[in-house]
Order: C-alpha cells, then structure tokens, then sequence
C-alpha cells in the first residue's frame, strides 16, 4: 500500500492547543474506563494531525452534532488534507455518519439537527449566516450507503447535477467523461437510456459516484458506500477511490477496517462515551494508525477486542 | 433396554409424525366464519345491483337512446337526465380546477416544506378529521358561505365549489401519502448533487409520486359524482326548467345525476321506479369507470423501490 502523505508539520506536542480536544477526549470518564493506564504522554500522540493551511480542504473545530437534545457527536476537532482519503472508523452508532453528513449541510434536511462549534471549508465556516447550503452542497458531493439512482435514464442520473447547476457545455460529453471517471462507461454506453435503477448493485453505486462527480466538486463524501456491495464490487470502488483521489478529496465512513486500512490516506478513529455521544479518539496517517496506535482503545478496536 | 425389532428407526418415527396430523378443526371453523361473512357482503351487493338492473331494464331496452338525450319532464314517457349528466359533468370540471391545484398545493407544502412541529401534526390531523366530516355539514357550509356570503347564488358555481371543500382533505391525505411513499433517499440524492429543494420536488419528488395523487385525487372526483345531500343543500334542483344548457346553468337553475335519483324516487307515479333505476345505472357505470380508471394508472405506473 502507497500512502502519499503530506508530513504533518511538526511534531503533534508543538500543535497542541492549550486545553486541546485530545485532553478533553482524555478526561471523559468512559475513556478512562476503557484506557486505563494510558500515560499522558499517550494521549498527547494521539493529536490529530496538522497540515500547512493550503492542504487544508476541512477544519473541524470543537464541532458537536445534536439531534434536539441529543448529542451525537461531540466536540471533535481535526483537519482533513487535499487529495487525500481520510477514513472515518468507530463502532456503530459512533456518529461517523453524523459527523459525515454535517460536511455538506446534509443533515439540515433533518428536523432538530444541528451542531455546535465550526466547520471551516477552505477557512469559510459553512454553518455561518449567509452561506448557500445548495452551493457546499454543489462543491461537497455525496455518495450514499445504499446505492440510491433516480428511477430515471442512466444518461439523466448523471445530467440531473450539471443541469441544476445551469451547465450549458455539451452534456453529452459530460456524462461520458463522468461514467468513464467512474469506470462505469463501458458498461452502460450501450444503454444510456436504460433506467438506473436496472444496473447491479456495484453498478448502481458507480453510476451514483458518477452522478456525484458531474457537477466537478472538489470533495466527495463516502458513507460506507460499499456496505450493500459483494467483495468484488467492493474492491472495483476501493480502485475507483484511488484513482478519484488525483482530482478529488475524499472522506470516507467505512464500517470495514480492512476497506480503511486498504484505501484510505488517514484515518480517524471515533467512539462513543457513555452519554453514548460520539468522540474522536486519534486521527493519524492510515498506517500508522493501524500499526502504532497512540490509544488503547484504538488498538482494541483495530485488533477486534471490541466494536 | 435391548435394541429389539419393536425399536422404531428414525425414520420411521419421522413418517408416522408426519403422517398423524389430524387437522385444525378450529382453525377450519374460523375459516368457515370469513367466508360467511365474505357471502353475506357478495350477496348484498349482487341483490342490490341485481335489482336495480332488473328494474332498469325496460327503459334501457324501450328507449336507451331516448332516456340519456331527453330533459327532465313530469311524463315519465318523455323523461331524460341529459340536464342531470351535463351538470354532473360540469360540477366535475369545477371540482377539477378547484380542490386539484390547492389540494396537491397544500399536501406539497405539508409533506416537503412544513417542519414538523406540534402545530404541523395538528394541522395534519384535522385535514384527516375534515376527511370524516358528514357531506351535509359541507352542504351547510356552501350554502352560508358561497351562497349566501359571497353572493353565488345557487348556481352551479356553487355547488362545484362546495364539492370541491368536500373533496379537498381527500385530495390532500392522498397526494400527502404518495409524496411520502418516494424515499428520503432520492431526496437526499438530489439535494446531494445541489439541487434546491424546488428543484428536488419538480424533477424527483413529484413525478414519481404522481401515479399515486393522480390515483387519489381520481378517485375522490368519483366521490364528488355522487355526492347528494350537499348538492341538496346549495340548490341543485331537479325541476322540468332546468336549462339543457351548461352555460345557462352556470346563471339559474342546474342539477345533476344524484339529485335526480333522489328527485325521482319520491315521485307518486310507478313508472318512475324504472327510471330512477335506470338512473342509478348510469351514475354507477360512470362511478365505476372512473374507480377503473385509478385502478389501471396505479397498475401501470406503480413503482417499487
């Protein structure tokens, strides 16, 4: 496996804010329960990693998720790099997604959510007044866990973005140079007018990375794309992502150590306290991570212990 | 104890459970009940529509032609319902124009716009509580409110709007439940690749539901064909005067096929049985068609997802 890397500037303990959100994750006490022992100094490592401002696509910063009352995520602070794949892993119920869907203002659809503290993307808060969610939504795509096609032609799946977005070029090129992007041109070039809906299931989920990747985003979130696809399907979108990752950054929430471990750049591992809200433990490079984790409970999670 | 030749094998201990089953005798009984009760309903239906097809029968045979082109008259030798499928007709239009727009309109606005909030729920279940209202407290309320108060008059105008207030909730919980059966994940799609919420609902939302409101709101025009009382109430009348004309009825006096079934069976003269009968066929053939006609979109386009 080839991680490209930036080199984080620095060593984590100069970056540490003062009374930064690894302490605070540190000091709850369901983390205690389940790390006991861990030196200081463990925890420090455990700091996610910085990268100089022009890498820098998103910014979390003390960002917590609540659905009406309830807090889903809490107060996670780190910083995804450009054209990278960043991995989200934790156990169900972690709020990954959550957390996933709070980069393009998805869950605004959502009665009762909202979040606290900010996401800057290229340094703009996107919560802030004044922002247009129809445009971050425009530059942060979107694929789905389950493979979600228009009932429509596979030609207007992909043409529906670029339309919305008043694209005047010539579409016909576009939704091939998206389906060949997304390596789904060969297969469906000869039916561009069938529905989408009739594709496979690996199939559909191309056509849906295909459709996310017409209207030129710069970032495409992932939320466990792959969960209703067989292993071969599987791996045909772990390639896909590597080779998206040229042009596009990607985040991905993957239930599947091995996806992440597979495909990702940098990985951020979550769980959940006892108010069942969900924190970030570490974030660090892919391999890293999986083989020198800063945290016990990383390590009990990446080793199967639990999760 | 010895392995002897009394000892069963497994498998024989398998064929004889197998075999030994002596039936569901009250589960047979109870099946005997629901289709009792099944009987009972069919032959309700078959006695009730076997009868009025016998008693309209002679006129249908004497002058088929004759019955549906002739107005209204007191000699029950001349008597038609042209006036009464005209006005049906004309109020069907009306209701079509009027609850269709604000009904689909308001269910959009529900179902995609309204957040969910405690005045919302309320909102949605009153619209259902309206749904159950008796069609002559909407006849009452024709009469003081576009009547009386905005000054209609009874005209057909305002027996269609009354029929259309009648209607609306159904069309409303209808579109509301089409709109709701397309999954939150299209919508997320959509919204995914930067679409406004507008645009979601023009180009995915509503076309895909609309199998279903058209399904709905068709048969809630059925519903509006054979409404009565409120008609009744808001002046359709069923007199010899009554204009043949759809324009004149718009000014004076209209009526439509219920109205004259309910007219005609409290007339004194035997040969008006036959026609009320034959009547009522002709307001359950149409009722009917338009009920198949729902049917027949929602088999065509239905979609599973």
């Amino acid at each position: 496996m080839t991680v490209h890397t930036p080199v984080p500037t620095g060593s984590p303990a100069e970056h540490e804010p003062s009374g930064g959100p690894t302490i605070r994750v540190m000091t709850t006490p369901a983390a205690i329960d389940e790390s006991e022992g861990i030196e200081p100094a463990a925890s420090a490592l455990a700091t996610p990693p910085t990268f100089p401002p022009e890498e820098v696509v998103f910014e979390l910063d003390g960002l917590s998720c609540f659905y009406g009352s309830f807090r889903a995520v809490r107060d996670v602070s780190l910083q995804v790099p450009r054209n990278q794949i960043t991995a989200l892993i934790g156990p169900s119920g972690c709020g990954k997604s959550t957390l996933l869907r709070s980069f393009n203002r998805m869950n605004d659809l959502i009665d009762g959510a909202r979040i606290e503290g900010e996401i800057r993307y290229h340094g703009v808060d996107i919560y802030e007044a004044g922002v247009d969610p129809v445009e971050v939504r425009r530059r942060i795509g979107m694929v789905f866990q389950k493979p979600n096609p228009f009932p429509k032609s596979i030609y207007d799946n992909v043409a529906f973005g670029p339309k919305v977005a008043g694209f005047r070029g010539n579409m016909d090129q576009l939704v091939e140079e998206s389906l060949r992007r997304a390596a789904l041109w060969d297969d469906v070039k000869d039916k561009l007018k069938q529905p989408g809906t009739a594709l496979s299931g690996g199939q559909q989920q191309r056509l849906c990375i295909a459709r996310a990747i017409a209207v030129e985003p710069d970032v495409i979130l992932m939320d466990e794309p792959c969960s209703a696809l067989d292993p071969i399907a599987t791996l045909r979108i772990e390639e896909l992502m590597r080779e998206l990752r040229e042009k596009y950054t990607i985040v991905i929430v993957t239930h599947n150590m091995q996806q992440a471990a597979r495909a990702s750049d940098y990985t951020a591992f979550l769980t959940m306290g006892e108010d069942r809200a969900g924190h970030l433990v570490e974030m660090a490079p892919t391999e890293q991570l999986f083989t020198r984790p800063a945290n016990r409970i990383t390590e009990d999670y990446i080793t199967g212990r639990f999760g | 104890m010895a392995l002897g030749t009394d000892t069963l094998t497994a498998r024989e201990v398998v064929a004889q459970r197998l075999r030994s089953g002596s039936g569901d005798p009250r589960g047979l009984v109870l099946q005997g009940a629901l289709l009792l009760a099944m009987l009972v309903l069919l032959a309700v239906l078959v006695v009730l529509i076997g009868d009025i097809l016998i008693r309209a029968l002679p006129v249908f045979l004497d002058r088929p032609v004759d019955f549906l082109g002739s107005a209204l008259s007191s000699r029950p030798a001349r008597a038609g319902i042209v006036q009464g499928i005209l006005g049906s007709v004309a109020l069907i239009v009306i209701v079509a124009l009027i609850a269709l727009p604000i009904g689909i309109g308001a269910a959009v606005y529900l179902e995609e716009y309204a957040r969910d909030t405690p005045m919302a729920r309320l909102i949605r279940t009153n619209i259902r509580n309206l749904a159950g209202v008796p069609s002559i407290v909407y006849g009452l309320l024709g009469l003081a409110m576009f009547v009386s108060t905005l000054g209609l008059g009874k005209t057909l105008i305002a027996g269609g709007l009354t029929l259309a207030v009648l209607v609306l909730p159904i069309v409303v919980i209808t579109t509301m439940e089409a709109l709701r059966a397309v999954p939150g994940s299209i919508r997320e799609a959509a919204f995914g690749v930067g679409a406004t919420r507008w645009e979601t609902i023009r180009s995915h939302v509503l076309p895909y539901a609309a199998p279903g409101i058209l399904t709905g709101t068709i048969l809630s025009l059925g519903r509006a064909f054979g409404e009565t009382a409120p008609l009744l109430m808001v002046g359709a009348i069923a007199g010899t005067f009554t204009s043949t004309s759809v324009g004149d009825m718009l000014n004076g006096s209209y009526t439509a096929l219920p109205t004259i079934v309910f007219d005609w069976s409290g007339k004194p003269q035997d040969e008006f049985r036959a026609l009320t009968s034959a009547a009522i066929v002709v307001l359950l053939v149409v009722i009917l068609l338009i009920n198949a006609t729902a049917i027949l979109l929602r088999n065509r386009y239905d979609r599973k997802w």
